[in-house]
């Protein structure tokens, strides 16, 4: 699987110089596993966080004898209340996102695949719990998950345009769309909604290539779509550029309008810009409260 | 083969399918261009879009009309076609090529010889024998006819000839012809007479064809003077519309240089075949003209020569004093008035005032004696080449003139008295004149019946009066004898120049005589009796191009000849000298008209121009493949796929097919000025450049361009000249009027410069250039053919128009201009270094150690030291080559920069050092 070890230090190399991603938990009531959060309150942990004097509820083990030793009353130690947070990430795997429209630019994939494991290397590097949508990969933490991830996205779907799914989402879990969102809206209309439904809160990163924003053609030409699903043809492509450019921008401010309506955070990226600014962006989306 | 106009066709029947193109345009219209297929993810947002515009699916009109010429261009590339096709003129048998040769040939000459070429060639190829003849230069031998190759070589010795075949060589020429063979005649386009002579001629032997271009021809006619003014008259042919070109007026100014010394314009009205211009020109400049030219017009017609007739000397009348109250006829000067008034300045005075007035002639009427200054003055005006004419009368009878002693002033001694004939006192009849002896400048002139000498004086017997004696009476004695003095002559009458003592001042032969002797000039040409007996010498010619040359190699002429004036072999249009007198044969008579010459309607005639074929085919095919290269490219824009780096290369090739044709259009002007040649031309001018010539030897040439450096910088330092980067010029090549000082390194195996570079180098020598020859052996050798470079630069210098070259003396220029030097060292100190001779007659200058030598800067200084090792700086300032040991050489170094600086400075001053020699006498001049 060398393609998966590339992958993998390919998103090492772009996580490194960004400090340890710690994604806020809140909400967490009933998703609570133990994680390294501390939560600034006094709860289960292992980090110290005050003492107190003991309660009559408190059991005789709990009590702190080196403190209370220094003085007449029983201490308790109370530990700091800590939680770890489970982001579960979504890549768009399917043909589309094997566009690239120059030899010197990566495709919509690599780039998408890169900035999801990057992110899923600073989640985990930051203690958090990080897993992919569907069935395939629950969150969980470590190196291992994250070897195990790269495989996964390194591996290609066979269908023209990729759709999430809403199945295996925590409930008030983190969640990450990367995709060209190029395909059928209302297949992430409807996974969005069922998310926002659970209480995730997220980002949806689109990914595009230059050309799918310039439509720099021009004369009699057919389009297919990747596996040639579809196809258009015009005679005079330049034609088409304005009406196309137009529907763009309505797919985006749907993707847009979707994201304010459910508290998630919608960014574009393109193949042709450096993924650091879209990993800050990332990081930001996923650090804000919802 | 002819379709339209110049243009042929090898292969018509191909252009039919021109016919098809309209079919091939509906086709190729209804083909839209093919789609590309692309791969876009975006494609599922276009579904749905439907496009706006049908019309696209067609090929737009002009990529179709690009397609259309392109099959057209290919269509009619095929077909061959061809500019000005040649149709074969056909033919066998021999073949005479005969060009008229006058000097109505000369302007286009070169035009003409390659045609003549062309024609050999087509006789070539035919397998014809050849013969070439000019009509002006026509041999009574029978034609030799040979190979048209053979004949090829000949073509440039075929040369025109500043005057008109004469009917007499072409009868004879004619008579001597035998066999058959066709002509070809380019002729001239003038009508003469002797042109239906010659084409009866040829036409008794075969068919004649004529080659004859309608073209103008301009001719000048003689000059002539008349009421104070000298008129330029021109005819010309066609008189069409009206023309107007300049006439230039052309003779020494008082330096001596030639140059046009006026100008006017004739102006020919429309439909007139003659124009003249009257030029008002001061006597001092009208004496000193010596042609009238039509500037720019390479014809021996354009030049008109003047002689006498133009000229009017300066005569000055001196009579006796004292003699106011006699009669006006008996005045000694009355006749010699008439005589002289109509031809000549007349200058009165007394000697010493007309001395100062330069008279060409002084006439001094019964003036026995001169006073004491007087006599020295005149001998001294006579000895710079005056004439002085004397008369005798009854005071020269009565003062003991010269008896004993030769008087400088008088061709002979005198005994006292004289003799008085027929008289009442006397015995016998007045005496009649002699025939005139050969020796006489009067030979030929024919002697009048009436007249008669009564009283004369009388010659001392002597040794050399009989060669004295120019005329005689019928009994002997001397009636005018004449003397060499100095570069001048002094004659005397030994009778009056009134009526008292002969009758011949009332003759005409008296005219004749003062006209003989360059008293008087005349002012129309002169007749045949009026030259009898003399004979002339060629001094210039022209030829047919209207070039003068020196002709002292060509033979007399006989006056009778030279007064028909007829131009011909034997009398070549120029000026002729005889006995300080100057006729001028012009090539176009005074009453010369031209008109085009017609020709019989059987005698075919075609253009002289000679439309070379062109072969169009490659041309026009390209042009297809050009357009199909356009073509697709406009089909990848059209079609969507001219993007990326396919869009650079398709601008990078559409601006290399467009740049294209530029360097061909460079090609066919390649004589204009290049932008190279200017760049070549402001760098040599905007500063004083000093130039190299190029050996080819890169080590030499290397050494002389570090040298001309080094004096550069040296000239720089220590003058105000500061010159430019030194160049190294190729003198075939280059232009070398633009520097001052040509340094010349000889190689052993330097190439002979070709003929035009001979020119170009003699020129730049005339104009007052300067080449420093270094042979740089003069270390192994003295000055001489003894060293390889030597000998090539004994060689090379042969064909130059080098003066008489001797060693720098120690008074020369060269050793004062700046700094003053004895020797002229270089790498090598050799005392050998030449320069133009001194003339032998440079007298010592008053005061000072050096002789006046003015005028003439050495064009051309020749040594061996190799001066340019000895100047050579790199450019650090280095001196790159070792000079001499020590301090010595560091003294020949500078001693050898010291001479540089004195050349240059000769070079760009001339002689102004010399000229220093007077500056006592300006101070002193001042002064006063």
């Amino acid at each position: 699987m060398s393609d998966a070890t590339l992958l993998r230090s390919a998103a090492e190399a772009l996580a490194a110089p960004l400090p340890p991603l710690l994604a806020e938990a809140e909400h967490l009531a009933t998703t609570v596993i133990l994680g390294e959060h501390g939560r600034r309150r006094a709860g289960l942990g292992e980090t110290f966080w005050q003492y107190r004097p003991a309660m009559s509820h408190d059991e005789a083990r709990s009590i702190d004898w080196r403190r209370s030793a220094r003085s007449d009353a029983t201490f308790v130690q109370d530990k700091e209340w800590q939680i770890a947070q489970s982001v579960m990430l979504w890549v768009d795997r399917a043909a589309a996102m094997g566009f690239a429209s120059s030899r010197d630019l990566p495709s919509k994939a690599a780039r998408a695949r890169t900035l999801a494991l990057a992110c899923a290397i600073l989640l985990a590097r930051g203690g958090e719990r990080v897993g992919l949508m569907g069935a395939e990969l629950p969150p969980r933490r470590g190196g291992a998950q994250l070897a195990r991830m790269a495989e996964l996205l390194a591996e290609d779907d066979s269908g023209d345009y990729g759709a999430p799914s809403a199945m295996g989402l925590l409930p008030h879990a983190r969640a990450v769309f990367v995709s060209d969102f190029l395909g059928d809206i209302d297949a992430v209309e409807s996974a969005l909604l069922q998310a926002a439904d659970r209480g995730v809160r997220g980002a949806l990163l689109q990914v595009l290539d230059p050309q799918e924003e310039a439509f720099p053609f021009d004369g009699r030409t057919i389009f297919e779509s990747m596996s040639g699903s579809l196809r258009h043809e015009t005679l005079k492509a330049a034609d088409l550029r304005t009406r196309y450019l137009d529907r763009l921008a309505q797919r985006k401010d749907r993707l847009a309008h979707l994201a304010r309506t459910t508290g998630w955070q919608f960014s574009t990226h393109h193949t042709d810009t450096p993924p650091a600014a879209a990993l800050l962006w990332l990081f930001t989306a996923l650090e804000r409260h919802a | 083969m002819n379709l339209l106009g110049p243009l042929g066709f090898a292969a018509p029947g191909l252009l039919l399918g021109l016919v098809a193109l309209p079919i091939l345009w509906l086709i190729l219209r209804a083909v839209p261009p093919a789609p590309i297929r692309r791969r876009f993810p975006g494609v599922a947002l276009l579904l749905g879009l439907s496009d706006e515009a049908q019309q696209a699916d067609r090929t737009p009109w002009w990529l179709m009309l690009l397609r259309m010429l392109a099959v057209a261009a290919l269509i009619v590339g095929f077909a061959g076609p061809v500019l000005n096709p040649q149709t074969p003129r056909t033919g066998t048998g021999p073949l005479l090529i005969l060009a008229d040769g006058t000097w109505a040939d000369a302007p286009d000459w070169t035009a003409r010889a390659d045609r003549i070429a062309a024609l050999l060639a087509e006789a070539g190829r035919a397998g014809r024998p050849v013969a070439l003849a000019v009509s002006t230069d026509l041999a009574p031998v029978p034609l030799d006819f040979t190979d048209a190759a053979a004949a090829a070589q000949t073509v440039a010795n075929l040369q025109p000839h500043p005057w008109l075949p004469d009917a007499a060589s072409i009868a004879d020429w004619a008579a001597a012809q035998k066999g058959d063979f066709d002509t070809f005649w380019l002729s001239d386009g003038l009508a003469r007479d002797s042109r239906d002579s010659l084409l009866a001629a040829l036409e008794a032997h075969g068919k004649v064809s004529v080659f004859q271009t309608p073209r103008p021809v301009l001719a000048l006619r003689p000059a002539r003077f008349a009421d104070g003014k000298v008129t330029v008259a021109a005819t010309r042919t066609p008189t069409g519309l009206p023309l107007e070109t300049p006439v230039a007026a052309i003779g020494p100014d008082p330096a001596g240089v030639e140059r046009q010394l006026a100008t006017a314009t004739l102006s020919f009205a429309a439909g007139s075949a003659t124009a003249d211009v009257a030029l008002d020109l001061p006597t001092e400049l009208r004496n000193r003209v010596t042609r009238f030219e039509l500037p720019g017009l390479r014809s021996a017609a354009a030049i008109s020569l003047t002689d006498d007739t133009l000229k009017r000397r300066r005569v000055a009348l001196i009579g006796a004093s004292g003699e106011s109250e006699a009669l006006q006829l008996l005045s000694p000067l009355f006749y010699l008035r008439q005589a002289l008034a109509p031809s000549a300045d007349l200058i009165d005075g007394t000697v010493s005032d007309v001395l100062q007035a330069k008279p060409d002639v002084i006439i001094l009427a019964d003036v026995p004696t001169l006073a004491k200054g007087e006599d020295a003055a005149m001998l001294d005006w006579v000895n710079k080449g005056g004439l002085l004419v004397r008369f005798a009368g009854p005071r020269t009878a009565a003062a003991d003139l010269g008896q004993l002693t030769e008087d400088p002033l008088l061709p002979v001694r005198l005994r006292a008295g004289g003799r008085s004939i027929g008289g009442a006192m006397s015995w016998g009849e007045p005496k009649k004149l002699a025939p005139f002896p050969a020796a006489s400048p009067f030979f030929g002139l024919k002697v009048p019946d009436d007249v008669t000498v009564s009283t004369q004086v009388m010659a001392q017997p002597d040794p050399t009066l009989a060669q004295r004696v120019i005329a005689q009476l019928a009994d002997g004695t001397p009636l005018v004898t004449r003397k060499d003095q100095g570069n001048g002559q002094v004659v005397l009458f030994h009778v009056t120049a009134n009526a008292q003592w002969s009758t011949l001042p009332l003759s005409g032969l008296f005219v004749q005589m003062l006209e003989r002797l360059a008293i008087s000039t005349r002012t129309t040409p002169p007749k045949a009796e009026d030259l009898a007996g003399t004979t002339w010498q060629p001094d210039k010619v022209l030829d047919a191009y209207g070039t003068l040359h020196d002709a002292a190699d060509l033979p007399g002429v006989k006056g009778e000849v030279l007064a028909a004036a007829v131009p011909g072999p034997a009398l070549p249009p120029g000026l002729y000298a005889g006995d300080k007198r100057r006729l001028a044969v012009n090539t176009i008579a005074e009453d010369t008209t031209l008109a085009p010459a017609e020709w019989p309607a059987r005698i075919p005639v075609e253009g002289l121009q000679q439309a070379r074929e062109v072969v169009l085919k490659g041309w026009v095919l390209g042009a297809a493949l050009l357009l199909l290269l356009i073509d697709i490219i406009a089909s990848l824009a059209i079609g969507g796929r001219l993007r990326g780096p396919r869009a650079h290369v398709a601008v990078v090739l559409l601006a290399g097919l467009l740049a294209l044709p530029h360097p061909a259009q460079a090609q066919q002007n390649g004589a204009v000025p290049t932008e190279a040649s200017d760049a070549f031309a402001i760098r040599a001018t905007t500063s004083v450049v000093l130039a190299h010539v190029l050996t080819g030897d890169a080590t030499v040439d290397d050494t002389a361009q570090a040298g001309l450096y080094g004096l550069s910088v040296t000239l720089a330092n220590r003058s105000s000249v500061e010159p430019g980067l030194p160049i190294g010029i190729n003198i075939e090549t280059d232009e070398l009027a633009f520097f001052p000082l040509l340094y010349w390194p000889i190689t052993a195996g330097e190439a002979m410069p070709s003929r035009a570079a001979y020119a170009k180098l003699n020129r730049y020598l005339h104009s007052g250039g300067m080449i420093l020859f270094d042979t740089r052996d003069g270390d192994i050798a003295g000055f001489g053919g003894a060293t390889p470079e030597g000998r090539r630069l004994q060689a090379i210098a042969a064909g130059l128009d080098i003066p008489p070259l001797a060693p720098i003396p120690p008074d020369h220029v060269l050793t004062r201009t700046f700094y003053l030097l004895q020797d002229f060292p270089g790498r090598y100190d050799n005392p050998d270094v030449w320069a133009e001779a001194a003339p032998p007659d440079a007298a010592q200058a008053q005061g000072m150690p050096f002789r006046e030598l003015n005028d003439g800067v050495t064009p051309v200084v020749i040594g061996g030291n190799d001066w340019a090792a000895a100047w050579a700086m790199g450019q650090n300032g280095q001196f790159l080559y070792p000079v001499g040991r020590g301090q010595a050489g560091d003294r020949q170094r500078e001693i050898a920069l010291r001479f540089g600086v004195n050349l240059v400075m000769n070079a760009l001053t001339g002689n102004y050092k010399s000229d220093q020699v007077h500056v006592p006498a300006l101070l002193e001049r001042l002064g006063q």
